[in-house]
C-alpha cells in the first residue's frame, strides 16, 4: 500500500524529487552548510526556484507551532528538547479489534518508510515546504484493523506537565485531533518520522506526527500518544478553543476566510521580505486528489 | 516621599533627549535586523522578519504609551515626577506605530487593495487603525507653540484621546491572537489599572 503518491506526478512547482535528492546526497557529503537559509550551498545553485525550494532545515526547526512548548515561534525550538521520545507508546483504543498500548517500534515494524515533500500551510496565513520521511497512514490502519462502525479516527499528543510549559488561556490539554476515516486512507496522509533525512526534531512533532498537507497545519498533530477509532467526530482542541474560527474540517480553502484574516494568499517564510506573498491553493494544491472526499459537501459550511 | 525626592533630583539632571536615545535603540535595532533580512541573511529577526517586526514595534508602541499613561498616577500616588518626558514618550510611541503600520502596508499585506480589504473586513484591524488615528492629532499637536495656540485647557482636553487610542491599542493586541493567551491580556489589564487610577476622587487638598 506504500508509494500511493508521488510527488513527481504533480505539476507542483516544488522540486521534483529527483533533485532534492541530489541535494541531499550533496549535503550527505557535507558540501552544504544546513541551516545557513535559503542558499543550498556551493554547487548546489540548481534550476529550481527558491520561491519553491524545500525551506531550510533552519527555517523547518525554529519556525514552530507546538503550544505545550510555548507560543512564540521559536519557543518549541528553545523548549521542546525536553520531551524524552524514546521509548514511545501509542494508545489504541474505542472501535478496534484488538485495543492495547503498542510500542512504537512494533507499530512501524516492516513499514516502508518515504519521502514526501509537501508544502505546509498554516490557518495563520504562511506556508513552508518541508521534505518528510514517513509511512502511509492507512499501512498503519490496517494493521491496527478498525471495526466496521468506525468512521472517525482521533488523536491526542502526548502530555507531560514535566517536560512541558504548557501555556494557560488557549488550550485545553491535551491537544486533540480528528479525521474522518477515509481522510485518514487518504495516501497523501502521512504519518511522519522524519524530516531531511534525519529523525523528526522534538521541535517537530517527534517521534510521529500526523501530516495532513490539503489541510491547516494545526490539523497535523504532533507526537501522538493515543489513537481512538470512534462512530462519531470529536470537537477537536481549536474547535473548543475558538469554534467561530477552526472548524472540524479545517481544509485550505482561499474562498473562507479566517474571521480575521484573509486565507486567500499565504506569505511563504523564508523566501525574502518581498516577493514572499503566494496566492492559496485550493486544498493547498491537492485538490486532484482530495476533492472528490468532500463531493456534494458545502465547504464554507464545513470549514 | 524621601526616595521619591532623591529620584525626582536625579530625573531632573536627565535630559530628554536620553529617553529619545532608548527609545529609538530597538528601532535601530530592528532596522538593522530588516537590512539584513532584505539582503537575505537570517538575523536577529528570525525566520520570519516580517512578522517579528510587525509584533516588535506593536509591543513597543504599546509598552511606551503605557509607560506615557504611567506619569500621571506617578506623581500623584508616588510623587515621582517624569511629566518632562512624557511628550517623548508618546511620540515614540507613535513612532513605532508608524512603523508598524508601514510593516504591515508595505511589508506584510503588499497590496493596496489588500490594505482595504484588512481595514473594512477585519474588526481587529479596524480597532488598531482607529485607535491610531485618534494618536494623530496628538502627535500634531506636540509641540509647544501648539500648546500655546490651542491653550492649556484645549490642549490637554485634545490629548484625552489618548485614553480611548490606548484601549483600542489594547484591544487590538487581544483581539489578534488565538484564544486568551496571558500577554495581551497582561496588557490590557495594565492598560485599564492606569486607566482606572484616573477615576479615583482627588483629595479636595491634594493638588494645592
Amino acid at each position: 500500500m506504500a508509494h500511493g503518491w508521488k510527488n513527481t506526478s504533480r505539476e507542483s512547482a516544488i522540486t521534483p524529487e529527483t533533485l532534492y535528492l541530489n541535494r541531499r546526497r550533496l549535503m550527505a557529503g557535507g558540501a552544504a552548510a544546513l541551516g545557513a537559509g535559503l542558499v543550498p550551498g556551493p554547487g548546489a545553485a540548481g534550476p529550481f526556484d527558491a520561491a519553491t525550494d524545500p525551506n531550510s532545515l533552519n527555517d523547518i526547526t525554529t519556525y514552530n507551532n507546538y503550544y505545550e512548548f510555548g507560543l512564540g515561534k521559536s519557543d518549541p525550538s528553545r523548549y521542546a528538547s525536553a520531551l524524552t521520545t524514546s521509548p514511545w507508546t501509542i494508545t489504541v483504543d474505542g472501535l478496534v479489534e484488538d485495543p492495547g498500548d503498542y510500542d512504537l517500534r512494533e507499530i512501524l515494524n516492516g513499514k516502508t518508510i518515504e519521502d514526501r515533500i509537501y508544502r505546509l500551510r498554516c490557518v495563520e496565513a504562511w506556508s513552508m515546504v518541508i521534505p518528510w520521511q514517513g509511512v502511509e497512514l492507512r499501512d498503519i490502519l490496517a494493521d491496527l484493523r478498525p471495526l466496521d462502525g468506525a468512521r472517525y479516527v482521533h488523536f491526542e499528543t502526548v502530555l507531560r506537565p514535566d517536560e512541558m510549559r504548557l501555556p494557560v488561556g488557549v488550550i485545553d490539554w491535551p491537544y486533540v485531533e480528528s479525521l474522518r476515516l477515509d481522510e485518514a486512507r487518504h495516501p497523501l496522509t502521512l504519518l511522519a518520522t522524519g524530516l531531511y533525512g534525519r529523525d523528526l526534531p522534538n521541535q517537530n512533532g517527534a517521534p510521529i506526527r500526523l501530516v495532513v498537507p490539503w489541510k491547516y497545519g494545526f490539523k497535523s498533530i504532533k507526537s501522538i500518544r493515543r489513537i481512538t477509532f470512534s462512530e462519531t467526530p470529536i470537537r477537536t482542541s481549536w474547535m473548543k478553543s475558538a469554534p467561530n474560527e477552526y472548524g472540524y474540517y479545517a481544509n485550505v480553502n482561499p474562498q473562507v476566510d479566517h474571521p480575521r484574516w484573509s486565507q486567500s494568499s499565504e506569505r511563504v517564510i523564508g523566501a525574502g521580505i518581498f516577493g514572499n506573498r503566494r496566492q492559496t491553493e485550493m486544498f493547498n494544491g491537492y485538490g486532484d486528489e482530495v476533492a472528490g472526499l468532500y463531493a456534494g459537501m458545502d465547504l464554507r459550511e464545513n470549514f | 516621599m524621601h526616595l521619591a525626592q532623591d529620584m525626582n533630583r536625579l530625573t531632573r539632571r536627565v535630559p530628554t533627549w536620553l529617553v529619545w536615545c532608548l527609545g529609538m535603540a530597538p528601532l535601530t535595532w530592528l532596522a538593522w535586523g530588516l537590512g539584513l533580512a532584505l539582503q537575505g541573511q537570517s538575523g536577529p529577526l528570525g525566520v520570519d522578519p516580517v512578522k517579528t517586526l510587525e509584533h516588535e514595534t506593536g509591543l513597543l508602541a504599546l509598552q511606551f504609551l503605557i509607560a506615557g499613561l504611567a506619569v500621571t498616577p506617578l506623581r500623584r500616588f508616588a510623587g515621582l515626577n517624569l511629566i518632562k518626558f512624557r511628550r517623548a514618550l508618546g511620540l515614540i510611541a507613535f513612532t513605532y506605530l508608524l512603523a508598524h503600520i508601514a510593516t504591515w502596508a508595505v511589508l506584510d499585506v503588499q497590496a493596496v487593495s489588500r490594505v482595504i480589504e484588512d481595514l473594512t473586513s477585519r474588526t481587529y484591524i479596524m480597532v488598531g487603525m482607529a485607535g491610531f488615528l485618534l494618536l494623530v492629532p496628538l502627535a500634531w499637536t506636540s509641540r509647544n507653540t501648539a500648546i500655546r495656540r490651542l491653550g492649556a485647557v484645549r490642549w490637554r482636553r485634545l490629548h484625552m484621546l489618548v485614553y480611548p487610542a490606548i484601549l483600542l491599542g489594547g484591544l487590538h493586541f487581544v483581539m489578534s491572537v488565538k484564544g486568551w493567551p496571558v500577554e495581551p491580556l497582561a496588557y490590557l489589564g495594565a492598560i485599564s489599572f492606569l486607566l482606572g487610577l484616573r477615576l479615583l476622587p482627588r483629595r479636595r487638598h491634594a493638588s494645592v
